[in-house]
């Protein structure tokens, strides 16, 4: 086990860390950055709770040790809205009701960013398909497909 | 966890160096097998190498000769590679199956090779495709291992102590080819294959005889296999309802597969029948 420093921008702020060659990226963001709205489910990569975008690309912070995100930018749950007005995908979530316990609900946000700034206009079956690494076991996820496909309207807008 | 130490070296020279240090030293690439594996003591290591930063892990390029994949590239980067080149469509198809969107932007297709996983997705096509393993290893030795050749068992490959995949380098598929690749699961997306077939035909447009024909199985036996024997059936037959099912029969020659809790052994060997048929008949209907 070695400590090894290093440089990585989360949610705009760069930050020098000192983290456990065995630590993952989700055990720092969590336990060193207190950025406590990533969430730890299954720790395999099955429910995608702990998903944030490394240089805005999806991925599960469980399944990333912390040294590999040197040099490279994370964006969390945190970051997403812009000073204190929540983005678009939030207000979405928040207005047609795609959450109820909320545990799953950040890595969904993150996963539905991802997904339409990559492709602004998907389809019912493209959102279903895309938002398969995450599981809910509240909303039986029906108003999380409506909450993606208001967020793409109001990005559209934008 | 257990305690390991970690490396993220630029130049292939230096990881080659690493990888030949004493104890255990286990290359990551997308890291989504090995954390995984690590967390639950099912591999361990002293030393973690991370291959993302080495340039000729990293190449992904096209030409005359064919395909190179680096061998830390991700799934999602081939996937969109073979959408905007062609040429590979069991490939692509394979590469966006394994995992959700979050696992293929991390995961590369040299680690689904290494995992050695029978159930691996990507390997099927690969295999159809006539994938060559590129390796290297601090002694200097270069090895070019058929990829048939690159599976020892379940999660075990020929690699040696200090050697790593380099590359897989594809040849260019000839005029008049297809591939396609199925899996069977019990939900929509995000499973472990109970069975997966990769299917490659190449038919002479005007006679329809097949002149080549690439088989291969995926969860049926401790290793990806060949189906030879529903490959020397379809080559030099004209391709028609009949041939595919005396193709889809055969294939059931080279199944040897387990009963587990994703299903029965009958239901596997069924299922490589039904998923021959399936891919040969989305090869004919890609050939149009």
């Amino acid at each position: 086990m070695s400590k090894k420093q290093i440089t990585t921008t989360v949610n705009g702020v760069q930050q020098e860390i000192l983290v456990d060659s065995t630590w993952t990226l989700l055990e720092t963001l969590r336990d060193q950055l207190r950025l406590t709205g990533t969430k730890e489910g299954c720790s395999n990569g099955n429910c995608g709770a702990c998903t944030v975008l490394i240089d805005g690309k999806s991925s599960c912070s469980c399944l990333v040790l912390a040294p590999e995100v040197d040099g490279l930018e994370v964006t969390t749950v945190e970051g997403l809205a812009d000073h204190g007005h929540l983005s678009p995908v939030q207000d979405a979530f928040v207005d047609n009701a795609g959450l109820q316990c909320g545990f799953c609900t950040p890595g969904f946000m993150i996963a539905t960013t991802a997904l339409l700034n990559e492709n602004p206009h998907p389809t019912e079956g493209e959102i279903r398909l895309k938002l398969a690494g995450n599981l809910c076991r509240c909303t039986g996820y029906d108003k999380i497909v409506r909450s993606v496909q208001d967020a793409a309207e109001r990005l559209s807008r934008v | 966890m257990p305690n390991f130490d970690y490396e993220a070296p630029t130049s292939l020279a230096e990881a080659l160096e690493l990888m030949a240090r004493p104890g255990e030293v286990r290359p990551l690439a997308g890291g989504t097998d090995i954390i995984d594996q690590l967390k639950s003591n099912r591999r361990n290591a002293d030393l973690v190498v991370d291959m993302k930063r080495i340039p000729e892990l990293l190449e992904l390029s096209m030409n005359g000769s064919g395909l190179r994949i680096g061998s830390a590239v991700s799934c999602t980067d081939v996937y969109n590679f073979i959408e905007e080149h062609g040429g590979y469509p069991a490939l692509s198809e394979s590469a966006a199956l394994v995992g959700s969107i979050h696992i293929q932007n991390r995961a590369s297709i040299g680690g689904n090779v290494c995992n050695a996983a029978p159930s691996a997705d990507t390997i099927p096509p690969l295999l159809v495709h006539e994938a060559v393993a590129h390796t290297v290893s601090a002694s200097g030795g270069e090895r070019e291992i058929p990829l048939i050749d690159f599976f020892a068992g379940p999660g075990q490959t020929v690699l040696q102590k200090g050697e790593i995949l380099k590359e897989l380098v594809l040849p260019a598929p000839p005029a008049n080819t297809a591939s396609a690749y199925l899996r069977f699961i019990p939900r929509n997306e995000m499973d472990i294959a109970v069975a997966g077939v990769g299917s490659l035909i190449e038919v002479d447009p005007s006679s329809k005889v097949v002149t080549k024909a690439r088989i291969s199985l995926a969860s049926v036996a401790p290793t990806p296999v060949r189906a030879y024997e529903a490959e020397n059936s379809l080559e030099g037959s004209v391709i028609d309802a009949d041939a595919i099912d005396r193709a889809a029969d055969l294939t059931v020659g080279a199944a040897v597969p387990i009963t587990d809790v994703r299903g029965s052994a009958e239901y596997r060997k069924e299922l490589v029948k039904v998923l021959t048929k399936r891919t040969l008949n989305i090869c004919l209907e890609r050939l149009g």
